[in-house]
């Protein structure tokens, strides 16, 4: 291909002054790039407005295709249901008969719970459910990972709010737009959640490492090592995410830990649920006096 | 098939078409964080970097060095990556490309696929450095994007080209 003749400007001085004018602005723009980004670092909600301004608007357009996407899933699991009902009738005729037991024992079990913590005094703090929604899109280019639910300022969703699904812990809310919230993932390289081990209440952290998987470090040196197939619950520490709803499952240990499969594999097709934080955030702490 | 020749005297086309065609083009490819999947990796394209490279590349005298910034602007604010990173690697890509249009004059698409992969590269890569911790085990999925951008490039080029054909001509 020839060189294209448009970048040299020849003896044109306006043309020269007109070039070399666009690489001053070029440059200005990368300096104010870096800029932003100090401010980004800093201060990490500070383009909410600009953020969730878009958000506003791309919403209904990935709502409205994750809408037509379930429509035509639904098709063959209808007539997958319609055939398979009556098989499924009796399955779960023998299952109920074989639950009742099972419902009894828990049910006397948490009469017993909550006698018992009546004696002790505690008091579990409700938590409220804000709003149920889908998450719609999410940043499939970046190595983040957020994404984007369908609720927002005025379904009362606000930043720092935990969100789960039907299997666990989703994530939180990272800043609520008027109809938008993005929520960071639990896989994200920056989340970490407090959790515990079902099996003996050994606390420890589960952060996200990008990937698919949490690593999961126990809090204090304990010789009680990860075994794998261990349940994490979310622990309540920190008064973000309520206590005592799954988070991951142990399936590869290392030499300080483990690493752990979310349960929760969030989809577009499951709603998530937005509770109210466990514990109001503490209030930022007041400038130190000049 | 080959196509009928223009005619020779036929009006040219408005100028907000002329250049709201590629501006939009960029615009609707940044847009591809939109598509309704809650992905667990990196696994889309930066869709819109590869339009605009594929314009740059194709038209140099169509966008200023500096088109670059407002581009990545948008891009940062629908792409989870935090705001300025986009704005700074492609006003740098753009920066290089044109060092390279000085000192690689004589070119063919597969010089201009090149400095597109490497362009691409650069961003993915500094992106990954700018928004996740050293720590993070991103690597193995921003391979396999890159790679997957590198390879996807061409096409991006014959569309980018389709749409200069369409935007009418000068």
């Amino acid at each position: 291909m020839a060189p294209p003749r448009n970048r040299r400007p020849g003896f044109s001085r306006r043309a020269q002054y007109g070039l070399f004018f666009s690489y001053v602005v070029a440059a200005l723009c990368v300096v104010a790039a870096i800029v932003l980004l100090a401010l980004s670092r800093i201060n990490p909600p500070a383009f909410t407005a600009l953020r969730s301004g878009v958000a506003e608007l791309t919403a209904p357009v990935s709502g409205g295709i994750a809408a037509a996407v379930r429509a035509v899933a639904s098709v063959p699991d209808g007539i997958g249901h319609y055939f398979g009902v009556k098989r499924e009738n009796a399955r779960l005729r023998a299952q109920l008969a074989h639950d009742h037991e099972l419902l009894m024992r828990a049910r006397m079990l948490s009469y017993d719970n909550h006698r018992l913590k009546h004696l002790l005094e505690l008091r579990d703090r409700s938590t409220e459910t804000v709003a149920a929604a889908r998450l719609i899109s999410s940043s499939a280019t970046s190595t983040r990972r957020f994404a984007l639910l369908n609720a927002g300022l005025r379904q009362g969703v606000r930043g720092g709010q935990p969100v789960s699904g039907p299997h666990g812990v989703i994530g939180r809310v990272l800043e609520a737009g008027p109809d938008t919230a993005r929520v960071m993932l639990l896989i994200d390289p920056e989340s970490a959640v407090p959790v515990r081990r079902t099996r003996d209440g050994v606390p420890a952290i589960a952060s996200g490492r990008g990937d698919t998987l949490l690593e999961v470090r126990p809090v204090s040196l304990v010789d009680k090592p990860f075994k794998i197939g261990d349940v994490l619950l979310s622990s309540g520490t920190g008064g973000l995410y309520p206590p005592d709803i799954p988070v991951a499952r142990v399936v590869k240990l290392t030499r300080d830990g483990a690493l752990a499969m979310p349960f929760e594999q969030p989809d577009t097709l499951d709603y998530a649920i937005v509770q109210r934080a466990f514990f109001r955030a503490p209030p930022p702490p007041a400038p130190p006096a000049p | 098939m080959t196509e009928a020749p223009p005619e020779r005297f036929a009006r040219s086309a408005p100028r907000w078409q002329r250049i709201g065609v590629p501006i939009a083009s960029v615009l609707l490819g940044s847009l591809v964080t939109i598509v309704p999947v809650i992905a667990t990796g990196p696994v889309l394209p930066p869709l819109g970097l590869m339009v605009l490279l594929g314009w740059r590349l194709l038209r140099p005298e169509l966008f200023p060095v500096w088109a670059a910034a407002p581009f990545g602007l948008f891009d940062d604010l629908v792409s989870g990556q935090p705001m300025g990173s986009a704005v700074l690697l492609w006003t740098v890509a753009f920066f290089a490309i044109e060092l390279f249009d000085t000192r690689l004059v004589w070119r063919d698409f597969l010089q201009d696929w090149l400095i597109a992969a490497g362009a691409m590269a650069f961003v993915l890569i500094g992106g990954r450095l700018i928004a996740s911790p050293i720590a993070a085990h991103v690597d193995t999925m921003l391979l396999v994007q890159i790679l997957v951008s590198v390879m996807l490039f061409p096409l991006v080029a014959r569309v980018v080209a389709w749409l200069d054909r369409k935007r009418g001509r000068a």
